[in-house]
């Protein structure tokens, strides 16, 4: 993986030491609240509900074995034996002291990991595939660019404050897993003419309180032009954008209010400008930073491992688990093995620090040392032999990571919601997990099939609601929890916005709601077809008339 | 005029602390208790001048209980004085 220089290494220890000196003086008094806050949210400690919170950055939901540790280590001495990995692969501690938080960075800062640009409005913590550099559909592996827009945009003087927070995706694979559509920038790595690697860009898409699906800016964009080209994108964004209303700033709005096509064309006047400026990616840079991601030394092995086969064959249980939580890897006789984080009954997303402990060295000994964060909170070790994967599975079960749910019903993406977040109109998780325990029967959970869950607890959608097959957002009505539902979100390449169903349900009430949809899908599904097949053949009315009767 | 209590997050450890009538507490029983509009704002006058060892207090609304227990009317404030629903072992309630 990349290995900071001297540079990176330089700046993240200045700003440590910069932010000790600020706490120093917040705490003897120097400092107002007023002044104080905003240079504590520029490293990643936002005031929650029942503490401080510190979110640290994920670089596009790559951790080493050794970085993870670190987190374990920060979870057991300075916050309450845990931490949290959120929607956007980073990872959120909740219990952090102001006093403390200077030495966690520091700590940090030792295993090249910061808490900077995970707040304000600025380019936050690129996303990517979670399978990158491993997926049997990939490209390229999209985390050399990640890795190059990581550099362009921290600390990018023109973009410390533009009009709202901004987020970018890549993907360089067929299957979009880094849910590319609903991010401010969406970035799809794709082969040119010559059969050249470059880059498919989207623009506008976002979730909220306004959700929109990115519109398509570029069909190709040459690799040498992929930062002058988002610089020029942010530019005219920077400029349009509104700084009115904040619920208007978000580039989707200026997308869909000039359109696409007028968005395109400032855009490339504004590229024409700059295009073979400073910006231009010369040849050894991007060679450079392919360098850093070279693939780990994978064994030349068979396709198929008797031995494995044969396990699955003897072991029920393990072989549920490879079916729901094992991916295909480019490397034959390797297998990419998702970790879910959502034990049913769960917190979604929740980690112990024994447990971190325990996938770092489960990484050490199976996946040459790294591991990812989904942004569906998960983990994953990206390269593991097939013919481990069965003391893998037996090993993830001793410290109770083995629950095989990946992509079922079970696999609930949940916000924070009330239990944690001062922004908060009702709790999430509480419904996650009456949900996953509803459904914790195996044998139901795998005849459901695939189906996304995906909950908030406000319209700030961080749990990805607008965009989950079935999607939970919680408000609230008259000082009680009340949850809307939606249908027919999907995140992936086919990305859509789910549509309200009908009148929410109160918290007693949304788990029973919730089994109706699932029982309906069961009674009038087609021979394999999934919860969204069925829901988009037969569109929201039997669901409907299942859940509030025919008028 | 229902009544009202200040709250706030603690300077050092975030954690949620009142307002009494000597300073500040982790329980809410201990709180200084205003009837009144003026002085739930000479309350609050008192607590802004703690800004060095408080963050963002505000006034919340409680009952008072039969035991006289206080108990805030929001659910939010509410899951302030105990810690997260999802996790009984953590916050006050674990006390
Ligand atoms: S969606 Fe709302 S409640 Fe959930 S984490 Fe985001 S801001 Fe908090």
């Amino acid at each position: 993986m990349y290995v900071y220089d001297e540079l990176d290494r330089g700046l993240v220890n200045e700003r440590v030491e910069e932010f000790r000196d600020q706490v120093n003086r917040r705490i003897s008094g120097e400092l107002t609240e007023e002044q104080f806050r905003p240079l504590r949210l520029m490293n990643g400690l936002y005031l929650q509900l029942h503490a401080y919170m510190l979110r640290v950055a994920v670089p596009y939901g790559v951790l080493s074995s050794t970085q993870m540790r670190k987190l374990a280590r920060i979870a057991r001495v300075y916050d309450r034996g845990y931490g949290h990995f959120t929607t956007r692969q980073n990872i959120q501690f909740n219990w952090p002291k102001l006093e403390e938080t200077p030495d966690i960075l520091a700590e940090l800062a030792e295993v090249e990991m910061h808490a900077i640009q995970t707040s304000g409005n600025c380019i936050r913590n690129t996303t990517a595939d979670q399978f990158a550099g491993a997926a049997a559909d990939e490209l390229e592996d999209p985390r050399i660019w990640c890795e190059i827009i990581r550099q362009w945009s921290t600390f990018h003087p023109e973009f410390t404050f533009l009009p709202r927070k901004f987020k970018i995706a890549v993907t360089g694979a067929v299957s979009d897993r880094a849910a590319i559509k609903v991010h401010d920038i969406g970035i799809v790595l794709v082969q040119g003419t010559d059969g050249e690697v470059g880059f498919e860009i989207w623009a506008g898409g976002g979730l909220g309180r306004t959700p929109m699906i990115a519109k398509k800016i570029r069909d190709f964009l040459p690799a040498t032009d992929l930062l002058s080209y988002l610089e020029a994108m942010l530019r005219v964004y920077n400029r349009f954008g509104r700084r009115d209303n904040k619920y208007k700033a978000r580039i989707k709005i200026l997308v869909h209010e000039i359109g696409a096509d007028a968005y395109r064309d400032a855009v490339e006047a504004e590229w024409a400008d700059i295009r073979d400026g400073a910006l231009a990616l010369p040849e050894q840079e991007i060679s450079r930073i392919r360098e850093a991601f070279t693939p780990p030394a994978f064994e030349a092995l068979e396709t198929a491992s008797t031995a494995f086969e044969a396990r699955k064959f003897e072991d029920r249980g393990f072989a549920r688990w490879v079916a729901s939580n094992v991916r295909r890897h480019k490397v034959p006789g390797y297998a990419i093995a998702n970790i879910s984080l959502k034990p049913a009954g769960g917190i979604p997303g929740d980690a112990t620090a024994e447990q971190m402990d325990a996938v770092a060295d489960y990484a050490d000994r199976w996946s040459f040392g790294e591991l990812r964060v989904a942004h569906e909170q998960n983990l994953v070790l990206p390269h593991v032999r097939q013919e481990d994967l069965y003391d893998l599975w037996l090993a993830l079960g001793s410290v109770e990571l083995d629950a095989p749910n990946i992509g079922t019903l079970g696999d609930i993406i949940a916000c924070p919601g009330m239990d944690y977040c001062s922004l908060a109109t009702a709790r999430s998780i509480p419904v996650a997990q009456q949900i996953s325990e509803r459904f914790a029967d195996l044998e139901r959970l795998h005849d459901i099939g695939s189906v996304s869950l995906n909950i908030s607890g406000c319209i700030n959608a961080c749990g990805h609601h607008h965009v989950g097959n079935i999607g939970i957002l919680g408000v609230d009505k008259k000082g009680e929890e009340f949850y809307q539902v939606t249908l027919g979100g999907q995140a992936d390449e086919n990305a859509a916005i789910g549509k309200i169903i009908g009148p929410g349900f109160a918290s007693d009430a949304i788990v029973d709601a919730i089994e109706t949809i699932i029982e309906t899908y069961l009674s009038v599904r087609q021979d394999g077809e999934t919860f969204i097949g069925t829901l988009n053949r037969l569109g929201q009315t039997p669901f409907k008339e299942a859940l509030y009767g025919t008028a | 005029m229902a009544l009202e209590i200040i709250t706030a997050n603690r300077l050092g450890d975030g954690l949620v602390i009142f307002l009494t009538t000597d300073g500040w507490s982790a329980r809410i029983d201990a709180a200084a208790v205003s009837e009144t509009k003026d002085e739930t704002a000479a309350l609050l006058a008192r607590a802004e001048a703690d800004a060095g060892l408080v963050v963002g207090p505000y006034e919340i609304t409680v009952e008072r209980q039969a035991d006289g227990s206080l108990h805030p009317v929001k659910y939010r404030e509410a899951l302030r004085t105990r810690g997260p629903s999802v996790r009984t072992d953590l916050g006050y309630q674990a006390a």
